[in-house]
C-alpha cells in the first residue's frame, strides 16, 4: 500500500504535523492493548461495584423509571442493519430506519395528542430547552414562565442556556403541598411560553385546560413536559388539554435506566409550527416508480443547510433509542399501554396507602400516577442513605434535588412501577418504620 | 502481492431481461413491509401483564377517555415487522460505509456486551453515590484516558453528542471571556467547517464570520490574522480539517488567536486520524469535543445516540459544566450544584439532566482498553494509510483538488470535474449503491465543487478497499463518459430515487388513516 501511495513509511503520511507536536512513540502511562477476556473482566469488576435496580427493592424515579422491557426489543435494536447504520442521508438504502422513524413520529404524536412529532432529541431535558427556544421563535418574545413542578435539572439546564441567550426565566421551587401552581402562574403580553410538567416532579397531576386558555389569550404558548410516558396510557393527553408544544423523556419505554443516558427526547407540536421545530423529521414521499418511501425532510431548518440560521445545532439525535421506544410501543399497542398504566397506578396507590400508614409518614399528593411524595417526620436525605446501606433504594430525597431548601428537606419522592412487588413495598415500609422510630 | 488489484466483480445481471412482476410486490428475500398502522390494531398486544390490584383510582378526574390510536402487534409479528424493515438498511455490518467525516468503523460486539451488564445498564442516575461507585470509577477512568490522549487539562463528560459538545466548548469560552470582563461578539469559522459549527456559535449568542481557505485547502492564516481583534472571541477550527488535511500552521494560529485575546475551539470530529500520534494540547487548543461514536466506535445506530465529551485547557477548566466525577480519598463523588465548592464556583452550569451518555462511556472504554495506547496509535495510522491508498489508487480517474498538496489524513476528497453530460456527484453516488456500497459524503465540504469525501477508516482490509476502488473507478469512468444510465440509479435498491422536493412541499410527517387523510385534503 505504501508503494502505491509513494511513501517510505507511515511517518511520511504525518509530515504536515509540526515537528514539535509529533509523538515519537506511545503516550506514557497508558497500558497497551488487552484481550477480549481481560477487558470483560476489568469492566465486569467495575459493574459489580454498583447496586443494580433489579437486585433490590427499588423506588427511584424523578425523570427516569425502571420498567420491564420485553426481550425482543433489545434483539431488534441489535440487528446490525439498525445498530451499525448512519443517519439516513441515502434514503434508497435506509428505508428501514426511515420507516421506523415515521412510525415513531406517529406514535409520539398520538400519545401526546399533537399533530406532529420529530424523530427524537438527545433527552427530555434538552428537548425542554429546545421547546422554550422554539416558543421564543414563534412568539418573538423572550420571557418564559416555568412552573415550580418542573424537574429541577431541567430548570437548571434552561437557566444555563438562558444566561447566554438573554431569555428571562421566572421560576420558584415547589411547595410540599397537594396543589400545583398552574392556576396562579402569571402570564402576560411578554410571555413566550409557560412550561408545566405533567405529572410534575412531586408526582402531582392537574388539569391544564384553563392554563392553556389563559396562555392562548395572552399570545403565549403552553409547553407541557412529561417525564413518564407510561402515564399517558391512563391520563389525558397534554395536546387534548390545549398544549402547543409537548416534550418529554421517552426513557421509560424501551430504553432502560443506563445511569442517565443515552435516553430519548420526545418532541411534538401543532402542524402550523412545524417549520420552527428543531430536530430531524422523516416524511413520506414517492420514488421514481411511484412507490411509497420515506426521506429526511424539511432539512432547510437544519444546521447542515442553514448553518448559523438553523433552528437548532443538533446533528445527531437518538435514533437507536427511538427505535427501541417504537418497538416496545408496538409490542404494547394501545391495549397493552393501558394495561401497563393501570398496573402502575394500581400498585402505586397500594404502596402509597401502605407507606402512609408508617408512623411519621404522610402522603403529600391528592392525585398522582405512579409516583408520589411522602412527608417524613425528619430530613429525608439521611433516611435514604441509611436505607441504601440496608440495600433498599427508597426514592429521591428532595434535599438532593433542592439543596438548601429547608421547607422541602423532609420530602421523599417514591416511584412504583409494574416491576415493584408487594414484598418490596413491605420491606421498604418496615425498614422505614425502624429508621424513623 | 497483486491479488484483487482491480477489485472483485460480481457477475452482472442481464439488464435486458425484464423480471416479471410478483403478486405480492416482493422479490424473494426483498420483502415489502407495510406501515405498523396498516397491519396492527389497538386491540392487539404482544405483552401480558399481571392483574391490576383492586383499589380506587387516584387520577384526580383526569382519566384518559379518548382513544389514543396506538396500533399493536403480537411478539412474532413485531419481530418480523422490524426484521423485515432492517433488511432495507445498508450498514457497516454489510460492507464499506465510507461517509467522510462520519467515521463509520466496525462496532466491536464486546462493547455491546459490557454496556448491557446490569451493573451499568440497570442503575439509576439518582441512586445514592455509594451505590454507584463502579459507574463513577468508569467515568473517571474514561476521563483519564481522554485527558492523556489529548494532552489537555480536564474533560467535561456530560455533552450528549458532537454538536452538544461544541456548545459546551463555546459556553465555556464565553464564560471565561465574560469573567475577565471582556465580552466579545464574533466567532471565526473556516468556510470548510461542519454546519454544526456556525449553528452552535449562533446558539451560543455569537455572530459568525467566515475565514477563507487557501488553494491548498488549508485555513488562510494571513486572512485569519488580519481579522483578529478585540471583538473576536475565538475561532472554531476542525483539525484535521474537512478537506481531510492537517492544518500545518495550527500552532501559529493558536498563538495568534491567544495573542489577540481570543480562545481556540477545535472540532474534534476527525480526532480518529491523529489519536496516539498528536495531542491537541500540544497545538495550543483550549477546547475540543471528542465524538465517542466516531473515534471510539460507539455505534451510530441510524443517527444517534452520540456522545461528545469536551477536553479543556487549564484556562477554560474552571468554567466546565456540572456535573462531573471526582475522586476524593478512596471514593468517587459526583460534583453537582449542591456539592460544587469554591473550586467549581465558576462552572457555567448544567447542560443535561443527568451525567451524560453512560451507555456510550462503557462502550468507548471497552474499545479503548481493547486497543490500548499502542492499538489506538495504530488506529490513526491505518485510517490514514487506507485513505491515502484510496486517494492514490484513483489518480487519473477522479479529480482530487488537493491531491498535489501532499498526503491526506483519514479521508480522501474528490470533485466532479470532468464528469460528462450533465452528470453529477449525486448520480455517481446512486450508482455506487447499485454496486453494493454506501456512497461517500456528497457535496461537503462546500469549498469543493461536487465534493465527494471518502473515509475508509482503519476497519477495511486491502482486499475490501480494492473491491471498493474497482467499483468507484468503474462508476467514475461511466460518469466521465457521460453515461446517462447513471441518472436512473439506483435500480437494484429497495427504492428508486425518492422525491425529496415532494416530501418538503407537502410534508406528511405522521400516518393518517385513509379516511382521516382524505378529510385533511
Amino acid at each position: 500500500m505504501l508503494r502505491v501511495i509513494g511513501a517510505k513509511s507511515i511517518d511520511d503520511l504525518f509530515t504536515d504535523v509540526p515537528a514539535a507536536a509529533r509523538l515519537s512513540g506511545t503516550i506514557a502511562g497508558l497500558p497497551d492493548h488487552a484481550s477480549e477476556l481481560s477487558v470483560e473482566r476489568q469492566l465486569g469488576a467495575l459493574a459489580r461495584q454498583n447496586i443494580a435496580a433489579g437486585e433490590v427493592p427499588f423506588f427511584i424515579g424523578c425523570g427516569a423509571y425502571r420498567h420491564h422491557i420485553p426481550a425482543s426489543v433489545d434483539h431488534i435494536i441489535q440487528r446490525g442493519e439498525f445498530l451499525t447504520s448512519y443517519t439516513p442521508y441515502q434514503p434508497e438504502i435506509a428505508q428501514g430506519t426511515l420507516q421506523c422513524l415515521f412510525e415513531f413520529q406517529t406514535q409520539v404524536a398520538r400519545l401526546y395528542g399533537c399533530d406532529v412529532a420529530n424523530a427524537s432529541m438527545y433527552d427530555g431535558s434538552t428537548a425542554c430547552w429546545e421547546a422554550i427556544a422554539m416558543a421564543g421563535r414563534v412568539t418573538r418574545r423572550k420571557k418564559a414562565v416555568l412552573s415550580s413542578g418542573l424537574h429541577p435539572h431541567y430548570v437548571s439546564l434552561a437557566k444555563t442556556m438562558a444566561k447566554f441567550t438573554g431569555d428571562t426565566l421566572l421560576h420558584a421551587p415547589p411547595s410540599l403541598t397537594a396543589e400545583l401552581d398552574v392556576d396562579t402562574l402569571a402570564v402576560d403580553g411578554e410571555t413566550s411560553c409557560v412550561v408545566v410538567q405533567y405529572p410534575d416532579i412531586l408526582g402531582r397531576i392537574a388539569d391544564l385546560s384553563a392554563l392553556a386558555a389563559k396562555c392562548q389569550a395572552a399570545g403565549a404558548l403552553l409547553v407541557v413536559v412529561n417525564t413518564e410516558p407510561v402515564a399517558l396510557g391512563a391520563i389525558r393527553a397534554p395536546g387534548e388539554m390545549g398544549a402547543d408544544i409537548v416534550v418529554g423523556e421517552g426513557q421509560s419505554i424501551g430504553v432502560g435506566l443506563q445511569f442517565g443516558g443515552p435516553y430519548c427526547g420526545l418532541f411534538a407540536t401543532r402542524e402550523k409550527y412545524v417549520r420552527q421545530m428543531p430536530g430531524r423529521l422523516a416524511g413520506e414521499t414517492q420514488d421514481a416508480e411511484g412507490k411509497r418511501g420515506f426521506v429526511l425532510t424539511l432539512s432547510t431548518r437544519e444546521q447542515h443547510i442553514r448553518r448559523e440560521k438553523a433552528t437548532s445545532n443538533i446533528c445527531t439525535s437518538s435514533v437507536l433509542c427511538a427505535l427501541a421506544w417504537t418497538a416496545h410501543m408496538t409490542l404494547l399497542g394501545e391495549k397493552g399501554l393501558r394495561q401497563l398504566a393501570a398496573l402502575n397506578h394500581g400498585k402505586a396507590v397500594a404502596a402509597a396507602d401502605r407507606l402512609a400508614r408508617v408512623p411519621g409518614v404522610s402522603l403529600v399528593n391528592d392525585a398522582f400516577f405512579n409516583e408520589f411524595t411522602l412527608r417524613l417526620s425528619r430530613e429525608a436525605r439521611p433516611v435514604v442513605r441509611t436505607l441504601a446501606e440496608r440495600r433498599i433504594l427508597a426514592g429521591v430525597s428532595l434535599g438532593r434535588l433542592y439543596p438548601g431548601e429547608a421547607e422541602l428537606e423532609n420530602g421523599l419522592v417514591v416511584a412504583v412501577t409494574e416491576t415493584t412487588t408487594e414484598e418490596d413495598v413491605e420491606t421498604f415500609a418496615s425498614a422505614l418504620e425502624e429508621v424513623l422510630a | 502481492m497483486t491479488i484483487n488489484q482491480s477489485g472483485w466483480r460480481p457477475t452482472a445481471p442481464d439488464a435486458s431481461e425484464e423480471a416479471p412482476a410478483t403478486f405480492t410486490g416482493n422479490r424473494a428475500l426483498m420483502l415489502e413491509e407495510p406501515l405498523l398502522f396498516e397491519i396492527g390494531d389497538t386491540q392487539t398486544t404482544g405483552v401480558d401483564f399481571a392483574e391490576v390490584p383492586k383499589g380506587a383510582s387516584r387520577l384526580g378526574g383526569l382519566e384518559r377517555n379518548r382513544d389514543i390510536g396506538l396500533a399493536g402487534l403480537s411478539e412474532p409479528e413485531t419481530v418480523r415487522h422490524y426484521t423485515r424493515l432492517s433488511r432495507q438498511n445498508y450498514a457497516i455490518d454489510l460492507g464499506v460505509f465510507p461517509l467522510g467525516s462520519c467515521t463509520m468503523k466496525h462496532n466491536p460486539r464486546l462493547n455491546e456486551k459490557v454496556a448491557r451488564m446490569p451493573g451499568f445498564a440497570d442503575i439509576h442516575p439518582l441512586q445514592p453515590v455509594d451505590t454507584v461507585q463502579g459507574a463513577l470509577a468508569l467515568i473517571d477512568q474514561l476521563a483519564g484516558w481522554l485527558i492523556r490522549l489529548t494532552g489537555m487539562h480536564s474533560v467535561a463528560m456530560s455533552p450528549k453528542a458532537g454538536a452538544h459538545g461544541e456548545l459546551c466548548g463555546l459556553l465555556a469560552i464565553r464564560s471565561a471571556l465574560e469573567a475577565r470582563g471582556d465580552a466579545r461578539e464574533v466567532i471565526l469559522v473556516p468556510e470548510s467547517a461542519h454546519g454544526t459549527n456556525p449553528a452552535t456559535a449562533a446558539f451560543a449568542g455569537y455572530r459568525v464570520e467566515n475565514i477563507p481557505a487557501t488553494e491548498a485547502g488549508r485555513v488562510d492564516v494571513a486572512a485569519l490574522k488580519a481579522r483578529l481583534g478585540p471583538d473576536v472571541a475565538g475561532v472554531m477550527i476542525t483539525n484535521p480539517n474537512t478537506c481531510g488535511l492537517f492544518e500545518p500552521d495550527m500552532i501559529e494560529i493558536s498563538a495568534a488567536v491567544h495573542e489577540a485575546g481570543g480562545l481556540v475551539y477545535c472540532d474534534g470530529a476527525n480526532f480518529n486520524a491523529i489519536v496516539g500520534r498528536v495531542r491537541p494540547g500540544d497545538l495550543g487548543i483550549d477546547a475540543m469535543h471528542i465524538n465517542l461514536h466516531k473515534t471510539f466506535s460507539t455505534p451510530h445506530g441510524g443517527g444517534g445516540p452520540g456522545s461528545g465529551p469536551v477536553v479543556f485547557s487549564e484556562a477554560l477548566s474552571p468554567f466546565a459544566p456540572l456535573p462531573f466525577v471526582e475522586k476524593r480519598g478512596d471514593s468517587y463523588v459526583l460534583v453537582e450544584e449542591e456539592t460544587a465548592d469554591a473550586e467549581h464556583s465558576r462552572s457555567f452550569g448544567r447542560m443535561t439532566a443527568f451525567h451524560g451518555q453512560m451507555g456510550m462511556f462503557t462502550r468507548a472504554l471497552s474499545y479503548i482498553l481493547s486497543h490500548g495506547a499502542d492499538g489506538l496509535r495504530q488506529v490513526a495510522e491505518d485510517a490514514v494509510l487506507n485513505a491515502n491508498y484510496v486517494l492514490r489508487s484513483l489518480d487519473g480517474v477522479l479529480d482530487a483538488p488537493f491531491g498535489t498538496s501532499g498526503p491526506c489524513m483519514h479521508e480522501a476528497l474528490f470533485s466532479d470535474r470532468d464528469f460528462g453530460g450533465d452528470l453529477s456527484t449525486l448520480d455517481l453516488a446512486k450508482a455506487l449503491i447499485d454496486e453494493g456500497f454506501h456512497p461517500m459524503t456528497m457535496y461537503f465540504p462546500l469549498v469543493v465543487h461536487g465534493a465527494m469525501l471518502v473515509e475508509p477508516t482503519e476497519t477495511e482490509s486491502k482486499a475490501t478497499l480494492d473491491q471498493f476502488i474497482g467499483a468507484l473507478r468503474s462508476v467514475a469512468q461511466r460518469a466521465k463518459a457521460g453515461d446517462q444510465s447513471l441518472k436512473a440509479a439506483p435500480v437494484h435498491a429497495p427504492r428508486r430515487r425518492l422525491d425529496e422536493t415532494l416530501a418538503a412541499r407537502k410534508p406528511v410527517l405522521v400516518y393518517r388513516e385513509p379516511a382521516q387523510a382524505e378529510a385533511a385534503e
